[in-house]
């Protein structure tokens, strides 16, 4: 168990729908700041829709999600607003504007919700563009950019305003193994270097196992195994095994 | 019955849809570098569609009016009857009507694109108000632009039936001038202008509505496109209606 002031995220008793389809059953987990979880599951289990009820695109029909101690579940926009700024989100297709550069999807954020100056700005998305090693591609439009880059393009905007939490929905999908592997490693090197707590959303077990404090694992809306790989491996629920060992 | 009540749902899903539109309009940020990016598409971009095909429908309505005119022997009345038509009914609704499928189509397959893409969902992870940096600069560029492209195209028609005239009798330019403003008043011209901002506020709003709210991934684009089209066509021929009641209520002298 986290002690309190450390938690980053946290799921308690939620329930989510879809007409009849239960998404979501009675779901509780927490996360703490500077801890990686990976969420696991066949397709349809929910991940995605855990990732979108931590930024509040969508809400769950019962219970509570803290993040970094505001619960977000019926906060109003202005609030939460303030509570989006502490966190980034990789989308599973990057959802680069197709109509603004590299450049300008980066600046976005930064020119809006910051008072840095025009040159502070350039810097700010120069360095995070070198981190993700698209350092001279910042005047390219996202049509021109290959599926890896704008995986690395989407996590250079999600980290473009230093979120305390940074959520990435298959951030390792449709890559190659050699690309996967080093966008494994820039979540972990920002885990380690910045202490961001990462919910990654991942059919990967190999990256889980390299980027992975804690697994959680869900099968038909409901969270059948949470603790570390070892422990998942070793879990009595056989489809958090297989997902693990096979 | 149950179409009726999924009618009524509809028009008030609409309804309260663009009263967010105006009510959001008033709020800062004023997203005005988006606004100038939306008014070069719907204004500049559609340009060339207004222009030509206003010229040539004055050109094809001058030859048409001419072959029933010479019958009662008053082509004289051919720039009179081309002004007063282009300027109050013909240009304002062709140049809606024009929009709509140019303009309304795009703003719904971009959006419902935005949506399937997450782009929206991206858009409000970054603390951005999606609908205000999205829909309303869309819908305040219809407002603004339509006016203007609809003049474009009333000039147009214009110069069309003008050359059309010429090549038949010789007309001078300024004899067709003058003869076709003979007739028209300002408020001839200036309250069916001003009606295409209510046509422009139809265009954004409704196709903003389908490709914003769409929720069926990439078959909702099409789907958005095509009901951008023909919802807003269809709301724009029955406002006109409703307009001209209203012009001729407050411009008595121009029902004729």
């Amino acid at each position: 168990m986290i002690t309190n002031h450390s938690v980053a995220v946290e799921f308690k008793r939620v329930m989510k729908s879809f007409g009849t389809k239960h998404v979501l059953s009675d779901v509780s987990f927490q996360i703490g700041h500077g801890q990686a979880l990976c969420l696991l599951g066949r397709s349809g289990t929910g991940k995605s829709v855990t990732l979108k009820m931590i930024m509040a695109l969508m809400r769950p029909d019962s219970g509570e999600v803290w993040v970094d101690q505001d619960n977000v579940v019926g906060m109003g926009e202005h609030r939460l607003s303030l509570v989006r700024k502490k966190l980034g989100y990789l989308f599973q297709d990057a959802a680069l504007f197709d109509s603004l550069t590299l450049y300008e999807n980066l600046a976005l954020p930064l020119s809006r919700l910051t008072k840095k100056t025009k040159d502070e700005i350039d810097d700010v998305i120069q360095r995070v563009l070198d981190d993700v090693g698209l350092g001279t591609e910042g005047a390219k439009y996202p049509a021109a950019l290959s599926g890896g880059m704008k995986k690395r393009a989407g996590l250079a905007r999600a980290l473009v305003l230093e979120p305390k939490i940074l959520l990435a929905d298959e951030p390792s999908s449709g890559l190659d193994r050699i690309t996967a592997s080093e966008i494994d490693e820039l979540l972990t090197r920002r885990k380690t270097e910045h202490g961001t707590a990462l919910i990654i959303v991942t059919h990967d077990v190999h990256g889980a196992r390299r980027v992975a404090d804690k697994v959680a694992v869900l099968d038909k809306g409901n969270l059948v195994a949470f603790g570390s790989v070892e422990e998942v491996s070793q879990s009595d629920n056989d489809v958090a095994r297989r997902l693990i060992t096979e | 019955m149950r179409w009726l009540s999924r009618l009524f749902e509809f028009v008030g899903k609409i309804g309260l849809f663009s009263l967010r539109v105006l009510i959001d309009w008033l709020k800062p940020p004023l997203e005005f570098a988006q606004f100038s990016r939306q008014l070069a598409e719907v204004g500049n971009k559609s340009l060339a569609l207004v222009v030509v095909s206003g010229f040539a429908l004055g050109a094809v309505m001058t030859l048409h009016t001419r072959s029933t005119l010479v019958t009662f022997g008053a082509t004289a009345m051919i720039p009179a009857v081309q002004a007063v038509s282009f300027f109050v009914e013909i240009g304002p609704l062709v140049a809606g009507l024009l929009l709509a499928g140019r303009v309304g189509s795009g703003i719904g397959a971009v959006l419902a694109n935005m949506r399937a893409s997450e782009q929206i969902d991206a858009i409000e992870s970054l603390s951005i108000d999606s609908f205000k940096f999205l829909v309303v600069p869309r819908v305040l560029a219809c407002v603004i632009a339509l006016p203007f492209l609809t003049l474009f195209m009333d000039f147009a028609g214009l110069l069309g039936g003008f050359l059309s005239e010429e090549l038949s009798s010789h007309i001078a330019p300024a004899l067709y001038l003058n003869r076709a403003f003979d007739y028209l008043q300002w408020s001839n011209f200036i309250a069916p202008t001003l009606k295409t901002a209510v046509f422009g506020f139809i265009i954004g709003s409704v196709s903003s509505y389908f490709g914003y709210t769409t929720d069926k991934g990439a078959q909702g684009v099409g789907e958005a496109a095509t009901n951008s089209v023909v919802v807003s066509s269809l709301l724009i021929i029955v406002a006109d209606v409703l307009l001209i009641k209203c012009i001729f209520f407050l411009f008595p002298d121009t029902a004729i």
